[in-house]
């Protein structure tokens, strides 16, 4: 069971060498997934400093009076649609279509780029209506969970930007094969995260 | 990494991780809207109110991480033994377990 | 302009107390000497290439030991000086201000710096040669690791002399903590110090245990892996799953004191609970992620020592899985007297005394692998002994502390000062020594003197004991943690003298152990074997110290204790398994990026505890520039050919 985990067996010269690299590929993907499991404990803190603390408005005012449910909902199906895109990304690069594989990120890309354009819109104008980090611990945990939420999008707008640069120089390798995978993973499961923030935040904060 | 093209030889290897087909995108995509519609058309015309509405919510919102689980992160494809299945219910549990804990923990002390 | 700058070096740097200044002294003097020697002996150049940008799992580990050595003697100091100032009633030798910091440096630096990467040193030393593997699964970023760590700890520790030490306790509840009550810059110190390591922490977590998961060495299934590697995947599965909670907790209560939030402050909605909730879940765990590689420790030891076997294996790796899981559901056995409710009182009671279950397996199991052993008595197997009865002691005091009704009288009293210290210090402390004194020969290629060593033991043994026990009649008589001073009339006095005499004696027991390496460096006992101690594991079948690509052929393993077998095998006059033939072998390429982007990073912490965005901000955009540099670099490896590792076999006397 161990032994294919291996890569430092890999030899330069022989047919190993696919073998090793292509190991050395799996390796860093198991990291990554155990890297997001960590990062859903991080989101599972947030969500619970949420839930406890979201009725403790200190009299301003709340998220049922503020909320504008058409552009969560417009957020919503475009972070859902892009999640979607990134993973007919990855079927273009299983085909070997480097052009097709670039097409989708950038729509990803600009799918999320227009999430996080909203999610700004959104916050600007929740604090020109009284409603800041500063305000109540109900806001603070609010900005805190969504904009961790946001944030992590923006991250992965840069990261998606320089893995299609390397697809450009490089083509698409074993590596950039591999990055490739763990960003639409790491797409996929950004849409995961923001499912819950819909439904805690938004839909049972207006219920 | 020393570079090297990538070429048929690969494939044989990427097989047993491949990363599902055009059709289990469009089901996922498509039992998502579902499952965002769901919520949307039950809060927003009242049609139900209090604890069931939230049990439906939230039911909703755990069906469709299970959905992008199986059709956009492949889960099910993965080889033996599964490190990944392991290591995501073990973190699960640790997430019911932060907010369910700090939920219950803090009943008593809510100081709005 | 001279008045400005007068005024704000008295704000930045530490002023008023000849303590503070007798350490700035010897500061800048070890600077000058440390720079000195290095530009004399020309060494900037081996600093840089052999050790700052090296990737090599062997030597990270001992920069991660001498790094924790250095950081148990600030801690060892904080303690003498909090002991001192205890040992008799109304001593005037510290400020209650200064005691308070002192008291919140020594218990952060000897849990996060000093327990922390000794304890990531030693898998790093272990770990790939225990298993059979060349490296780390990323040794890139294991590298980057140790850096944050490193200079996570530096950013904690500069707070000593510039801008004022935290002084809220070592995990820093609410109100105290907020900016409210603590203005000035000591908190961020903190908060960043402990992030920037804690996100080192948590990616050595992932690190190994995607290492121990994937790069086993053909055969080693994982019912035959080592207990010690057994015992770092348990410990890492805590650490990947209990650090993410401390970011948060962290960054919350940063966002309060940066941003005005109001997460854990006493108006507008603020909880400070919720806080003493979160850093407890984190909290909990962390205990058992630093004591379970110290189990594993113990069992090498004691199988090794009484040559057999261990006894129950299999219900050892129950325990160990088990503790690391069941470590989170314990954590509100901390604040019984916060006032959830009696059935949250009474939950957590009953799972922390359930908790001690597989504990007590585990001891019995090492008695029982040293009954009618072939036992020696060489320095580890001495602080495996000295470990059992101390650490069995701390455990039932800890169960004490988990009846619920009973800890409203132990909470925060000497009591429960005693007990953690026991488990910590009995636990942690001695198998991590008990570690160090076991590897070192595999790690350095020679020995470390036996007799200074037994020294070192009895006095830290005696000291402990001296020190401690007193402690849990101070918490009964109603002497709670944290106070400064106390009267005459509450008769703690011969109590305080006996604590702080022990005290002593363990800093004396350091000193020995100071004594001994140093000792042992100048008459070197060279270790030509390679298993000096007649051991039972993989790491023991290659040279002392190991070359840098540990294994010259890959072993194959078939059974438990597998260095072991294989010499049964040569003894009964059996052909030794046979070696594939040597070939080239993959390695990663030293880089400097994990240092620069660390560096960037306590710029950029250092920027946010002064509130100098200036600074801050150029800090964080050097870490995405490294970030990207590395991504965009794709000459990350090497091959060593085959003639040069025949030559490095054949310098260390092995024929290949």
């Amino acid at each position: 069971m161990a032994q294919s985990g291996n890569h430092s067996v890999a030899n330069p010269a022989g047919h190993d060498e696919h073998e090793g690299h292509h190991d050395l590929e799996a390796l860093r993907m198991m990291g990554f997934w155990i890297f997001l499991i960590t990062d859903c404990i991080l989101f599972g803190t947030l969500f619970a400093t949420y839930v406890v603390l979201h009725n403790n408005t200190a009299g301003g005012p709340t998220g049922a009076e503020l909320f504008e449910m058409p552009g969560v909902i417009a957020e919503t199906f475009i972070l859902l649609t892009s999640s979607f895109t990134s993973g007919l990304a990855v079927l273009s690069m299983n085909r070997g279509d480097r052009k097709g594989l670039i097409g989708w990120l950038i729509v990803t890309a600009l799918l999320g780029a227009s999430f996080i354009t909203l999610e700004i819109t959104e916050f600007v104008k929740l604090v020109h209506e009284g409603a800041a980090i500063s305000t109540s611990g109900s806001w603070s945990a609010f900005y805190t969970l969504v904009g961790t939420h946001g944030l992590h999008v923006s991250v992965g707008l840069v990261w998606m930007i320089s893995i299609m640069l390397q697809l450009g120089r490089h083509g698409i390798t074993s590596v950039t094969r591999r990055k490739v995978n763990i960003i639409s993973l790491y797409w996929h499961f950004l849409d995961v995260v923001w499912i819950f923030v819909f439904t805690i935040v938004y839909m049972m904060g207006v219920m | 990494m020393a570079q090297h093209p990538a070429h048929g030889a690969h494939e044989a290897h990427d097989s047993h991780e491949a990363h599902g087909s055009l059709k289990s995108y469009v089901i996922g995509f498509a039992l998502s809207l579902v499952l965002t519609a769901i919520p949307l058309i039950i809060v927003l015309n009242d049609v139900l109110e209090g604890t069931s509405a939230k049990v439906v919510l939230l039911a909703s919102a755990v069906l469709q991480f299970v959905v992008q689980l199986f059709y956009f992160m492949h889960l099910k494809e993965e080889g033996k033994p599964r490190w990944n299945l392991m290591v995501l219910i073990l973190g699960l549990i640790i997430v019911l377990t932060i907010v369910a804990g700090s939920i219950w923990i803090m009943t008593y002390n809510s100081v709005g | 302009m001279l008045d400005n700058i007068k005024d704000f070096a008295s704000d930045f740097f530490v002023t008023g107390d000849p303590l503070i200044y007798g350490a700035d002294v010897a500061i800048v003097l070890t600077m000058i000497a440390v720079v000195t020697a290095l530009t004399y002996f020309k060494k900037w150049k081996w600093l840089w290439q052999d050790w700052i940008t090296s990737v090599d799992h062997k030597k990270i580990g001992i920069m991660y030991v001498i790094a924790s050595l250095l950081m148990l003697f600030r801690g060892g100091m904080d303690a003498l000086l909090m002991r001192t100032q205890l040992a008799v009633p109304n001593m005037e030798f510290l400020s209650p201000e200064h005691y308070n910091a002192i008291f919140t440096t020594h218990g952060v630096i000897m849990i996060l710096f000093m327990a922390m990467p000794l304890m990531f040193g030693l898998f790093n030393l272990v770990i790939p040669l225990q298993i059979g593997a060349r490296d780390v699964a990323y040794p890139f970023l294991n590298s980057l690791s140790f850096w944050l760590f490193f200079f996570g700890a530096m950013l904690f520790n500069v707070s000593f002399v510039i801008g004022g030490s935290p002084d809220a306790g070592w995990l820093s509840y609410p109100p105290l903590s907020e900016l409210s009550h603590s203005p000035g810059v000591g908190q961020d110190f903190y908060i960043w110090g402990i992030q920037i390591s804690g996100i080192g922490s948590l990616m050595t977590g992932i690190n190994f245990i995607v290492t121990i998961l994937k790069m086993r060495a053909p055969g080693m299934k994982l019912m035959k892996m080592p207990m010690f590697t057994w015992s770092v995947l348990s410990s890492c599965l805590t650490i990947i799953l209990a650090f993410p909670i401390l970011t948060v907790t962290l960054a919350l209560l940063f966002i309060d004191r940066y941003l005005g939030a109001h997460f854990f402050t006493l108006d507008s909605g603020g909880n400070p609970m919720m806080y003493i909730n979160l850093i407890w879940m984190w909290g909990h765990p962390e205990v058992y992620i630093v004591v379970l590689p110290a189990f594993g420790i113990f069992s090498e030891i004691a199988a090794t020592f009484s040559k057999k076997r261990l006894f129950g294996y299999k219900s050892m790796v129950f325990a160990l899985m088990s503790i690391s899981l069941f470590s989170f559901f314990t954590w509100a056995h901390h604040f019984f007297t916060m006032g959830s409710g009696a059935d949250v009182n009474a939950f957590f009671a009953i799972t922390t005394m359930l908790i001690a279950i597989p504990t007590g397996v585990k001891v019995f199991n090492w008695l029982f692998t040293m009954f009618r052993g072939k036992l020696s008595f060489p320095t580890p197997m001495m602080w495996m002994l000295g470990f059992i009865p101390c650490f069995v002691v701390g455990g039932m005091t800890g169960v004490l502390l988990s009846v619920a009704p009973a800890d409203f009288q132990f909470h925060n009293s000497y009591f429960l000062i005693a007990h953690f210290h026991q488990v910590l210090i009995g636990g942690v402390a001695f198998g991590y020594f008990a570690g160090l004194y076991y590897w070192w020969p595999k790690v350095f290629g020679f020995k470390l003197n036996e007799k200074i060593g037994k020294w070192a033991f009895w006095l830290w043994n005696i000291g402990f004991y001296v020190c401690f026990m007193p402690q849990y009649f101070l918490g009964l008589m109603g002497m709670t943690r944290r106070v400064s001073s106390y009267g005459w009339d509450k008769g703690w006095y011969e109590l305080n003298l006996t604590s702080t005499i022990g005290g002593f004696l363990m800093g004396i027991g350091f000193l020995f152990q100071v004594w001994q390496i140093l000792h042992s460096i100048k008459f070197m006992e060279k270790d030509t074997t390679g298993d000096p101690w007649g051991g039972r594991t993989l790491e023991w079948s290659i040279p002392s110290p190991a070359p840098m690509y540990n294994f010259a052929t890959v072993p194959r393993v078939s059974e438990k204790d597998a260095w072991w077998e294989e010499k049964q095998r040569i003894a009964q006059g059996l052909a030794p398994t046979p070696k594939p033939q040597l070939e080239p072998i993959h390695m990663p390429k030293n880089s400097g990026i994990p240092f620069i982007m660390s560096a960037c990073f306590f710029v950029a912490g250092f920027g946010f505890v002064f509130d100098w965005l200036w600074m801050a901000i150029p800090g964080l955009v050097g870490v995405a520039a490294c970030m990207l540099y590395h991504s965009f670099n794709y000459n990350t490896d090497y091959y060593i050919p085959v003639d040069e590792i025949k030559r490095t076999e054949a310098a260390a006397g092995r024929a290949v």
